[in-house]
Order: structure tokens, then C-alpha cells, then sequence
């Protein structure tokens, strides 16, 4: 295939990974803007003023980047997740397998539509913080690289599940029970610096600390851990992830006999 | 001249142990209608399933139009276009937008891609579904939409896995004009069917698979000149309940009337009813008990079945 070619069938996968969670906009963009707006009103307004300042902002505006970044997680990961295996599941897989569009363009392609969905949530969720707080951007060029690059990991990471489910129970129990506790205890509702040094220790292994950290800082100014290391971390999650999830595909793993 | 489909011992043993194909060996001209064959589970699917990349092969070489599938897999791919036995398209997606999509998949702009699109979907027969959700379509538009998506790319080999099967007869025989059209036109066809009656209509060449061989890969004609004997059903005003002796001919009675004949294809069907009117019989209507490609590939499967290492790789090469 020429360039040209490649480009297309990767705008392709794209455009209908946009038009396939545009279309079902009821299950995949309103409950997060819902659930997000509940988070604002509870934790934000009625909750926040009773906690105070939180790493020398008040309460909504600190857990404002969290949230949003959680949502960002969340439908990446769950837009590839849902949609392969959805495909599979239907054997329209199969589709993309007969035709010579190369493996890393298929991979590109649906990371690229988790991406997609996780920052028009991320969009709106912005949008709905607005009601609430007058966001201010610190650093845009840390707050969109990051936010950028976490839609990256967890769009892989998506992908990387779905290629494994065999069914639909497989597609929920990583979001459930590692994706969820993860965020949660990532620092999105609270600075780590509020917990006990060996309890800051063990919060130091997530990765989502960082993510959500390096984030807060691009529109806040501050964070619980160097943003260095959030780039670093990032950027080897991305490389590794993707090259396994590109490993799966050549091999066939979950999708040719 | 390079040959469309070229497969050189091809194995395959799935995960479970089960070996699927034993080193077949087939070869498909350009511009030929090839019928494969054979009973379920004979090992059709899963060899256009190595040839369409959907199934990974565990030795073995194949190539299409001399691209091969592991050295120059995008090339072959793109001369490729398959026709599945079971639905596998988004049934949430509109009708057009999976023929465009597909189209994408081969590097086809959208534009040229929805003009090719609306080409085969009047062709067709699915213009006025163009806009619905695929899932509302009927069993039979579903098939054809599969159709129209497999030649988006206008592929010079086009593999149909039982493309008519649960269509009615109507429609089948539409399906039947519209791919004798296409293979007019240049494209080779392969396809696989459980209709024998299709495989004789549309096929000039026929390879006959069971248990992972290929136990004949020959011309229709050549095939069918294998086939000694046809048997007749004759409904007559016959009122005995013995077999009636004829000269020349076994005939066996099955009740009221109706009697069963070989006929050897050194006899003819004249002799037969000579035979049947020195009896005193008069028939009323007669049929072939089965059409002839059936009988034959039922006697090559009972023969490769009854074999005794059953690895033979086939009565006659073409």
C-alpha cells in the first residue's frame, strides 16, 4: 500500500470508531458527563467547603484535573476495549483481517478512536467544570501532552484486554477491579502528601499517580511527584504497550485460529 | 500464465490436535469458476480461511497470482476478496457506509468507494437499504450486501464460502447471473457449496476434499465421465410388489408404482423405455434420483471414507 493508501484505511478505522461512539452518545458520553457533574455537586460544592484547601487550592479546584483526567482514563480504555471486542464478538473483525491494511495502521486506528472518545469526554467534562470553578491552565503544553498521552496508554491497554476477552465478563473485570481502585487511589481526591510516608510509598507504584499528577500540574501548578517522571513513565508504558499489543496482532492472538 | 490460487502442501493441525488439512496440493487457473467440495468438516473452510488470512497455517506455501502469503502478504491480500459463510459485518452499521468502510480498509477513498458502492448495491438489489442499519435486512440482502462488499476492491479472485446457502431458489439463481457476470468479466471465482446442483451449473473446474485431502481436482467434464451410473425414479402404473425384470437394466419397486432404475451411461434412456414398454409398463414422469455431480461426489466420499490410510491426494489433476 502507498502512504496515501495507509492514510485512508487509518482515517477509516477513525472515523468509524468516532461514528460508532457518536452514534450510541446515550451510553458513552452523557453518564460520564452525569456522573462527573454528581462529582462536581457532592465532593466539589457540598462536601469541598467543609475540607478546606487541599495542596493550597480549594477543594473543587484540586480535584477538578483529577476528574476530568479520570473520565479521559476510564472511556479510552473502554472505547477500544468495547468496540474489538465487539468486533470480534461479531466476527466483523474479519473485515479488517482479509484486507492489507498493515497491523500497526489497525492498532493506530483504534488507538487513535480511544483517544478520540476519551478526550471528547474529557471535553465535555471540561465544559461541566466550568459551572463549577473558574479553571485556569497553568501550562498547556504539560496539560495537553499528558492528557494526550494518558488517552495513549489506556486506548492500549483497552486494546490489550479486548484481544484477550472471550467474552463479555472479560471486558469489565480490568476497569472494575484494577482500573477503578487504581484511579480512585491515584491521587484524584486527595494529595498524597496527606497520607502516612509508607502509605505515600506504596501510592508512588500506581501509575496513574503520575498521570494525574503531571496533569493537575499542567493546569494547576502543582503536583505530589516530578512530572519528569510522568513523562518517563508515559512514554515506556506507550512503547512497551504498544509493542506488545502489536506482538498479539501479528501472532493472531484471539482473533485467527 | 500465473496461476490465480496456487497452494503447495498445505497442513494445518488446530491447537486441539486436530489436523484439519494433510498437505493438500490445488491449483487455480485465472479466469476460472472453481468449485471445492466436500462434506462438513472436510477441510474447506479452513483452507480458504489460510487463504483469506483468517486461519494461520501450520506448513505449507500458497499464493495468489504468484504473490506469496507469507512473503507478500499485502499484495496477495489486496487481489483477494472473500465472501464469508456466516455473517460477519457490523449489523449496527448502515448498509452503505459498510461497503465505503470496506473500501476504506483497501486504501479507496471515500468518494470512489461510495461510486463502486452504489454500483453493486443497485446491481444488487439493495439501493433502497442503502441507509438502514444492516441488521434489518433479510437473510438473502444480507448475503448479496456480503457479495457487494468482497468486490469493493474489484478483486481479481473472489472466494465465495457457500454464498447461497438458506437463499431461496429465486434469488439463488439471480446470485448464480450476477457471478457468472463477474467471472465473465475477468474475475476468478472459487466457491464452496453444499448445493452440488450449483457447483454443476457454475463451475468448469472441481476439487472434491475430505478429511483434510483433496480427493479429485479436475474439470467438471472429466468429473463427471467418472460417473458409470445414474439412477432413475419412474413413477409408472407398475402394480406389482416384486421387482420387475427388465432386460439390461436393475430396476428395484419402492411401491405404488414408483420404481427405481440404474441406467449405465454406456445405455441409453431410449433403451430403458423400451425395455419398460416390452414389460407392459407406462410411465408417467421420471426424474434423476440425484443430479450426476451428487452422485459422483458421494461415491468419492464413501471411496475416500472406505480407503485404508485414506491419503490419497486425488483421482485426477487438471
Amino acid at each position: 500500500m502507498t502512504i496515501a493508501q495507509i492514510w485512508i484505511a487509518f482515517t477509516t478505522i477513525l472515523v468509524k470508531e468516532v461514528r460508532r461512539f457518536t452514534r450510541i452518545w446515550a451510553q458513552t458520553m452523557l453518564p460520564p458527563a452525569i456522573t462527573m457533574a454528581l462529582y462536581f455537586v457532592i465532593f466539589g460544592n457540598l462536601i469541598g467547603p467543609r475540607i478546606g484547601e487541599m495542596g493550597g487550592y480549594n477543594y473543587m479546584d484540586f480535584i477538578v484535573p483529577g476528574l476530568i483526567m479520570m473520565s479521559v482514563i476510564t472511556n479510552s480504555y473502554a472505547n477500544v476495549v468495547s468496540s474489538f471486542f465487539g468486533m470480534k464478538f461479531q466476527r466483523s473483525i474479519e473485515e479488517i483481517l482479509v484486507s492489507p491494511v498493515p497491523n500497526s495502521i489497525v492498532l493506530l486506528g483504534y488507538v487513535a478512536g480511544g483517544v478520540a472518545r476519551g478526550l471528547a469526554v474529557g471535553f465535555i467534562v471540561t465544559l461541566l467544570s466550568l459551572g463549577f470553578t473558574d479553571l485556569q491552565v497553568h501550562h498547556i503544553g504539560v496539560t495537553a501532552t499528558m492528557v494526550l498521552l494518558t488517552a495513549v496508554v489506556f486506548s492500549l491497554g483497552g486494546f490489550i484486554n479486548a484481544v484477550y476477552a472471550t467474552k463479555f465478563d472479560d471486558i469489565s473485570i480490568v476497569p472494575t477491579f484494577v482500573l477503578t481502585p487504581l484511579t480512585y487511589l491515584g491521587g484524584v481526591f486527595y494529595s498524597i502528601s496527606l497520607l502516612p510516608e509508607f502509605w505515600q510509598g506504596v501510592s508512588k507504584i500506581n501509575p496513574i499517580l503520575y498521570m494525574v499528577n503531571a496533569f493537575r500540574y499542567g493546569i494547576l501548578g502543582v503536583s505530589d511527584v516530578d512530572i519528569r517522571v510522568s513523562y518517563g513513565m508515559v512514554m515506556i508504558f506507550i512503547v512497551l504497550l504498544f509493542s506488545f499489543s502489536l506482538y498479539l496482532l501479528n501472532r493472531g492472538k484471539g482473533i485467527r485460529s | 500464465m500465473t496461476p490465480a490460487l496456487q497452494i503447495r502442501n498445505l497442513k494445518k493441525t488446530y491447537d486441539n490436535g486436530f489436523e484439519a488439512l494433510k498437505g493438500i496440493d490445488l491449483s487455480v487457473e485465472q479466469g476460472d469458476f472453481y468449485a471445492l467440495l466436500g462434506p462438513n468438516g472436510a477441510g474447506k473452510s479452513t483452507t480458504l480461511g489460510i487463504v483469506s488470512s483468517l486461519v494461520n497455517k501450520t506448513s505449507g506455501e500458497v499464493s495468489i497470482f504468484g504473490y506469496d502469503l507469507s512473503r507478500d502478504l499485502v499484495r496477495a491480500k489486496s487481489c483477494l476478496g472473500v465472501v464469508p459463510q456466516e455473517i460477519n459485518f457490523n449489523q449496527f452499521e448502515k448498509v452503505r457506509d459498510i461497503l465505503v468502510t470496506q473500501g476504506g480498509y483497501y486504501g479507496i477513498a471515500a468518494a470512489e468507494a461510495g461510486e463502486t458502492a452504489d454500483f453493486y448495491l443497485k446491481k444488487l438489489g439493495l439501493w433502497d437499504k442503502r441507509d438502514e442499519a444492516a441488521r434489518m435486512l433479510s437473510g438473502g440482502m444480507k448475503r448479496r450486501l456480503m457479495i457487494a462488499r468482497a468486490l469493493i476492491h474489484k478483486p481479481r479472485l473472489l472466494i465465495l464460502d457457500e454464498p447461497t446457502a438458506g437463499v431461496d431458489i429465486e434469488l439463488r439463481r439471480s446470485m448464480w447471473q450476477f457471478l457468472r457476470e463477474i467471472n465473465a468479466q475477468g474475475t476468478t471465482i472459487i466457491l464452496t457449496t453444499h448445493y452440488l446442483e450449483e457447483a454443476e451449473a457454475l463451475c468448469r473446474n472441481i476439487g472434491i476434499i475430505d478429511k483434510g485431502s483433496i480427493l479429485a481436482n479436475t474439470s467438471k467434464q472429466d468429473l463427471l465421465r467418472q460417473l458409470h451410473t445414474e439412477t432413475f425414479i419412474l413413477d409408472t402404473d407398475y402394480s406389482g410388489s416384486d421387482d420387475p425384470e427388465m432386460e439390461g437394466f436393475s430396476a428395484r419397486c419402492m411401491g405404488e408404482g414408483s420404481l427405481e432404475v440404474d441406467v449405465d451411461k454406456s445405455q441409453s434412456i431410449n433403451t430403458l423405455f423400451k425395455a419398460l414398454d416390452q414389460r407392459g409398463i407406462t410411465v408417467a414422469s421420471f426424474r434423476a434420483k440425484a443430479n450426476r455431480l451428487e452422485e459422483l461426489f458421494l461415491t468419492l466420499v464413501e471411496s475416500g471414507l472406505n480407503a485404508p490410510e485414506n491419503d490419497h491426494k486425488g483421482v485426477a489433476q487438471s
